[in-house]
């Protein structure tokens, strides 16, 4: 438990004395709340969609945790060219309690990112129905930062350098967000974005998320649960299969 | 005679199909200052990293203090503490949260290891910077750092790979009297690796040279000038592995598959 403790706290402290990290991890989810919140807005109430802000918010907030948590995830590879990681697979402790360690400590930070973003919704009129609504999305951001840490995890165990790093984000991440249903309702879409949609896993969690904070979710919330609890567990499987196999 | 606390039989490593280590064997006694020599790309940090359990042998057995490295890796990593050749702490961290973090992946329990920390951090004169981030560090502060941090769980062993590279010589002198010191007091056996051949000469009670995967030599600095039929160890090195320049790859195996790749054309 000691060692799952250091390994959460090391992630904590690097990400806090990073101060580009902090910065560059908030100022992408307010771009794109300024400009999508409030260049959208007016088109997406004549439309009869309501409040755009409220809208996006929960699809804001789960980017922020998304890239947030796949970047930590990811930190692996750093850690193996400037020769960190050695030192952890050296210790006499389990690689999997080494992944479970690393693991929380990047969804605890994405937790928090997704936090922060809540409170800048907050600023910009964004207003959830309930207190407890706050509490319960507590719980599928922790689900989603999870899921994406462990995927970080997997992707930074098979590869070996920063080379592939810029791919992955343009094909795989951002697609990730943005067939996720966090910038447009998930009604009447063509079939294949539909199916598309349907197989993303954050489509789920901002689907409960904007479910519990502002309700109109399209899917019930024991879908989204149990969706993202079986992805999460695989993930965190993956994940530990994956790191459990790096040679150095 | 004591009894060997590194056993290495007939172990090889084999790449794609190139054996980077080519079926060796050796083994080291405890409380002995073990050198493993040879020139780039020779086989030694493959060497060094299947005796570490960040590698499988491809075949053979490693024992370290009685423990099968490849059965009981948790078992062998207790017993020895590792300096890499490339530096392996946390830059984002202060020296005292990298010795910490170290000594709690390693069980040491609280009390014990705050002791420890600042006993190490003191015998290697970085105490005052204990609240500094390592970033901040040069790189023979580094150096003094990695061997501390690898010293808090009171190793039987301690791995340096190449401990002393890209260091001046007063920092290099430094690092020496720190590793004898502490082989007599601790009653550690040191394996270490280096391309500094007078620091072998000076430091090791036996030295053993791999050149293209194999064990080409082994035995005192003494024995193998006399085996040489040469007046110091450098000159003994170059008769035993030649002067041709060997190039390093960045990959572990590059330069044997390099000469794979070469033999096969002729």
């Amino acid at each position: 438990m000691n060692a799952i403790y250091i390994l959460w706290l090391r992630q904590l402290k690097r990400q806090i004395r990073s101060k580009s990290r902090v910065i560059g991890s908030v100022g992408q989810p307010i771009l794109f709340l300024l400009a999508l919140g409030f260049g959208f807005g007016p088109i997406f109430a004549k439309a009869g969609g309501g409040s755009y802000i409220d809208f996006i918010a929960p699809g804001i907030i789960s980017m922020g945790i998304l890239f947030n948590a796949v970047f930590t995830g990811m930190e692996i590879i750093w850690d193996r060219q400037f020769g960190f990681l050695k030192e952890t697979l050296v210790a006499p402790v389990s690689r999997t309690y080494i992944m479970i360690g690393r693991t929380l400590g990047g969804a605890t930070i994405a937790i928090a990112q997704g936090v922060i973003v809540f409170i800048i919704t907050l600023c910009v009129g964004f207003r959830p129905t309930s207190f407890g609504g706050f509490l319960l999305s507590l719980v599928f951001m922790f689900l989603i930062a999870l899921l994406f840490t462990s995927v970080g995890t997997a992707i930074a165990s098979v590869l070996e350098d920063m080379q592939g790093f810029g791919l992955i984000v343009n094909f795989f991440i951002m697609p990730i967000f943005f067939l996720s249903g966090a910038l447009f309702p998930l009604q009447g879409l063509p079939e294949v974005v539909a199916f598309l949609a349907k197989i993303d896993p954050l489509t789920y969690g901002v689907d409960a998320i904007r479910g519990v904070l502002v309700g109109g979710n399209f899917f019930s919330l024991g879908t989204d649960a149990l969706v993202l609890v079986l992805v999460t567990a695989s993930f965190v499987l993956i994940g530990s299969y994956l790191f459990g196999r790096i040679e150095i | 005679m004591n009894e060997p606390i590194i056993k290495i039989e007939n172990v090889s490593k084999v790449f794609d199909g190139v054996p980077v280590v080519d079926d060796i064997s050796f083994s080291v006694p405890e409380g002995m200052i073990f050198a493993f020599l040879g020139p780039n790309g020779a086989g030694k940090t493959t060497t060094i990293r299947m005796l570490t359990t960040l590698l499988l042998p491809t075949s053979g057995a490693i024992t370290i203090n009685g423990a099968n490295a490849q059965n009981d890796k948790n078992g062998v990593r207790k017993s020895f503490g590792i300096v890499f050749q490339e530096p392996s702490l946390d830059d984002e961290l202060t020296a005292w949260e990298n010795m910490e973090f170290h000594g709690v992946l390693y069980s040491v329990p609280k009390v014990i290891r705050r002791k420890r920390i600042e006993e190490l951090m003191k015998f290697v004169e970085l105490w005052d910077k204990r609240k500094t981030l390592v970033k901040f560090f040069s790189g023979g502060m580094k150096r003094r750092l990695e061997i501390a941090r690898g010293l808090i769980h009171h190793p039987r062993i301690l791995f340096l790979d190449e401990p002393t590279v890209g260091l001046d010589p007063q920092t290099r002198h430094h690092i020496w009297e720190y590793i004898g010191e502490l082989s007599k007091r601790e009653k550690m056996t040191v394996f270490f690796t280096t391309h500094y051949i007078e620091e072998a000469e000076k430091s090791a009670e036996r030295i053993a040279i791999i050149d293209n995967g194999k064990i080409v030599a082994e035995g005192t600095s003494a024995a193998l000038m006399h085996k040489t039929k040469t007046a110091s160890l450098e000159e003994a090195f170059l008769s035993l592995t030649g002067k041709a320049i060997r190039e390093e790859s960045a990959d572990a195996g590059g330069h044997m598959k390099t000469m794979h790749k070469m033999r096969g054309r002729r």
